[in-house]
């Protein structure tokens, strides 16, 4: 089983299919859920805490806007336990909590500069696209089992 | 990560043959020691690691290509998103699953075609950027023409 980080990193269908062709998502609800029930003193909603921007020091300089910083508090500890990669480019949801195109390209440079197996593919429309969508990752998810680890491109 | 961590998990249920309900009695019979909430969508269930990985497990065999499951960071019921104390509006989140919910049937049939064996024809991947070197090979070109 290897741990793939997936971009956008809130989305059910990548989460789904990583997790159905017997593999490990990294997404940020995980990251969320374990903010959330670790208990302290933080009042609610307690997504966030005024330490995570410090956190995501170690990813981007103090200049950097405190969003970018705390995105990167949730996004970094993903990225570092990452052994692959899938990547969906310019998705329409990437809005919301994952609405900061600084981040998001930030986050892109982390996976790329990483060197590991990585996919990249566009956002279906139409079922034609989706066929494809569905066929790539299953042929990528299935090539790392087959070379038994995440780091093969290294 | 260990097995004993609290988490909870979405299914989402995109499918004309089996019912939030039928979910719910599915897990009923399993004993499975944990909380579940039926939604419009499907259903939240949140347990211990170890119990909800195997609950996925047998939610998707029901009906695999028609379920979708994914880990979500708030608990079933959390007051603090719950649009009652919200004062209403959409909750957040319902937009990014507004987008994806209208593709799931695409990925149904997808993945019902991978089932039975089909091959996609995979169109041509889009050239990638030009690269340094193509770049700089273009600018000695352009430069030796000049001269």
């Amino acid at each position: 089983m290897v741990k793939v980080f997936i971009y956008p990193s809130n989305s059910l269908i990548l989460s789904d299919l990583v997790d159905r062709f017997g593999h490990e998502p990294l997404a940020m609800m995980q990251e969320i859920g374990k903010n959330i029930r670790t208990a302290g003193l933080d009042s609610p909603p307690i997504n966030i805490t005024p330490e995570d921007p410090k956190r995501g020091l170690k990813y981007a300089a103090v200049e950097v806007p405190a969003g970018v910083r705390g995105r990167m508090s949730l996004l970094g500890p993903l990225l570092e336990e990452a052994e692959a990669g899938i990547i969906v480019k310019e998705p329409d949801i990437s809005f919301g909590c994952m609405g900061c195109a600084r981040t998001n390209e930030l986050i892109n440079f982390l996976v790329r500069a990483k060197k590991i197996p990585l996919l990249e593919l566009n956002y279906p429309n139409t079922e034609e696209d989706a066929k494809t969508f569905v066929y790539r990752i299953r042929e990528f998810l299935d090539g790392l089992s087959a070379s038994g680890t995440g780091k093969g491109d290294e | 990560m260990s097995d004993d961590d609290i988490i909870s998990k979405m299914v989402v249920l995109h499918s004309t043959y089996t019912l939030p309900s039928d979910l719910v009695i599915k897990i009923y019979e399993s004993k499975a020691d944990v909380t579940v909430k039926e939604t419009c969508f499907g259903l939240v269930i949140e347990g211990k690691r170890s119990e909800v990985n195997r609950v996925a497990r047998e939610l998707r065999n029901l009906d695999p290509n028609r379920i979708f499951i994914k880990e979500r960071g708030v608990p079933p019921g959390d007051k603090y998103l719950c649009r009652a104390g919200r004062g209403g509006g959409p909750k957040p989140g319902f937009h990014h699953h507004e987008v994806e919910f209208a593709l799931l049937p695409y990925f149904s049939e997808a993945l019902a075609e991978i089932d039975r064996g089909e091959i996609p024809k995979i169109k041509d991947v889009a050239r990638p950027h030009i690269t340094i070197d193509e770049l700089k090979d273009i600018i000695e070109k352009e430069v030796k023409k000049s001269e």
